[in-house]
């Protein structure tokens, strides 16, 4: 009764959005789409929330089909699209009232629901929300996508362009509503909250490069990665790419994450090569992949 | 060594109505310099980031970009910087070559130069396949390295990059930091934001501003020292409280102070 969906397929004109798409959602699960912009993510929400009719495939979602079942699965979803879709010239509780009445609610029946999002905007319930922040925009549409008590949430990039204190908080809120029991659908373009979903979905160009949990992903990784770092990271990152040996070179915060073609990696030459490059205090380790080196992997 | 800043901040002001956007600010930022301008959503940073190119009048302070006045020469400012945002970028209606020629124009540079600049920037980012398609179907990434590029036509001493990088898969955001460090190598001065936080540890030096202010200024590898933690990411968290529910007055609703 999750979220289902088999051989997916939708082009726009020549643009192929997503193709052959398959993966199911269990019932009460965190799956994150992980992919950056124009990877397919959105198409994938709108066929699942019946805004789009793929060309190919089927989907279900709490049970109910995506093209024959569309009314009874609208009653049965919340959805928080990438875009702030809320209306403006209505006030934070016009706008709750609003939602709320058209599902056949009202606010008290499901606030316990919503509380703990609502109350940090509930001082301000009379101003309209176009004149809102986008931490708190992004906090009224969470509780509008809720307040019918769905089962099944979507979330488009709720966390795009928010920065890391008001992302932390954001995703503490999606696994307390994930401990009542509603199945959640989120993307994301940062790989980090990749590690904060039960299972996840890599996906770039409209196909999925892989999907399990983030920690099965990350110890597929075929490659042992060396962080490397010296003083001056520009002549590092160049001097990686002309070494003899060299598999992959990505800069990774302090350091460079390196690859080597070799099965047997020697570090004192690499060591000797960085030095008659000019470079000094170079450091050389191992280190664990995470989900950006798998996913840049599998994108190669 | 003054004349070896190109920013120079000195209490910098900027309030609407009963509300301070950027509260007394002062920092400099060296030729070459890559300096991360950090912050929580809301902090001030934009605000801040307008006051510097020219697009916004401070209420009190000083500074200097490039040498000129941000009071009395925001025109010499705007002709002597880059600016690239995610959401002011190219135009889609126009082709790849046409977005050159049209922001070359823009910057005021000849006819001959545009067109040697263009067969460079084209051959240099691998565009010669789709030089004349339009930029709407180009993919996200290839748009953001393209409008980096263009900022740069006209060899500006600074480059203003606010959230350049956004959305981007990880592989071509990698490539538009290598672009990033190749500028500053040559002497461009990369004024950045963003919020992936292993970008800020790419910076020479970041600030983080907190409510208006500057709450932290230094290399990365000291910020996580005086925090005592290991990524800019902890620093961030450690300093960036959540924001209180305190709402930024609607800037139409209060008085600019100019």
């Amino acid at each position: 009764m999750g979220i289902s969906l088999s051989n997916i397929s939708k082009s726009y004109k020549k643009v192929k959005a997503v193709q052959d798409i398959s993966f199911d959602v269990n019932p009460g699960e965190l799956f994150g789409l992980i992919g950056p912009d124009g990877a397919g993510k959105t198409t994938i929400f709108r066929i699942l929330t019946t805004l789009l009719i793929p060309d190919k495939g089927t989907a279900t979602v709490a049970g109910f089909d995506v093209v024959k079942d569309f009314k009874a699965i609208r009653k049965a979803v919340g959805y928080m699209p990438g875009r702030f879709s809320l209306y403006q010239d209505l006030t934070v509780e016009e706008n709750l009232t609003f939602f709320a009445t058209i599902f056949g609610t009202t606010i008290e029946e499901n606030y316990d629901l919503i509380e703990d999002i609502y109350v940090q905007i509930e001082p301000f319930k009379d101003r309209r929300a176009g004149k809102l922040s986008g931490g708190m925009k992004q906090k009224l549409a969470l509780s509008c996508a809720l307040i019918h008590k769905p089962t099944v949430l979507f979330l488009d990039e709720p966390t795009t362009g928010v920065d890391p204190v008001s992302r932390k908080e954001f995703w503490e809120m999606l696994k307390r509503l994930q401990k009542k029991g509603i199945t959640i659908l989120v993307s994301t373009p940062y790989m980090d909250e990749a590690a904060l979903c039960d299972r996840i979905a890599l996906i770039q160009d409209g196909e999925i490069l892989e999907i399990d949990t983030p920690e099965a992903i990350v110890s597929q990784f075929p490659k042992t990665i060396y962080n490397v770092g010296a003083d001056n990271m520009y002549k590092l990152i160049q001097s990686l790419q002309q070494y003899e040996h060299v598999y992959s070179v990505f800069p990774f915060g302090e350091f460079v994450h390196y690859t080597d073609k070799r099965d047997s990696f020697e570090m004192a030459d690499l060591q000797s090569y960085l030095e008659k490059e000019g470079l000094t205090a170079i450091h050389i380790e191992s280190t664990k992949a995470n989900i950006e080196d798998a996913f840049m992997e599998l994108a190669r | 060594m003054k004349e070896e800043n190109v920013i120079e901040v000195n209490q910098l002001t900027k309030t609407f109505g009963d509300f301070t956007a950027v509260n007394t600010i002062s920092f400099e930022v060296k030729k070459g310099e890559i300096f991360g301008f950090l912050g929580a959503n809301g902090a001030g940073k934009t605000t801040a980031m307008k006051m510097l190119i020219g697009i916004s009048k401070p209420c009190s302070g000083e500074a200097t970009v490039a040498g000129f006045d941000v009071y009395s020469q925001p025109e010499s400012i705007k002709k002597n910087i880059g600016y690239m945002s995610q959401k002011f970028a190219l135009y889609d209606d126009l082709t790849v070559k046409e977005n050159i020629t049209f922001f070359g124009g823009i910057y005021g540079l000849p006819r001959k130069k545009i067109r040697e600049k263009r067969e460079h920037l084209i051959s240099e980012l691998g565009l010669e396949n789709i030089s004349n398609k339009l930029v709407g179907s180009l993919p996200l990434g290839w748009k953001q390295k393209l409008s980096f590029s263009v900022s740069l036509l006209h060899d500006p001493k600074i480059v203003f990059l606010d959230e350049p990088t956004g959305g981007v898969d990880p592989i071509t955001r990698r490539q538009f930091w290598e672009m990033i460090y190749k500028a500053a190598d040559q002497g461009t001065t990369i004024f950045v934001t963003t919020h992936y936080m292993d970008e800020a540890e790419y910076c020479d030096r970041v600030s983080i501003m907190v409510e208006g202010k500057i709450e932290a200024l230094d290399t990365p590898k000291k910020l996580k020292e005086q925090f005592k933690v290991d990524s800019m990411n902890d620093v961030f968290l450690k300093l960036a409280r959540i924001p209180s529910p305190t709402l930024p007055k609607g800037k139409g609703e209060n008085a600019d102070c100019n």
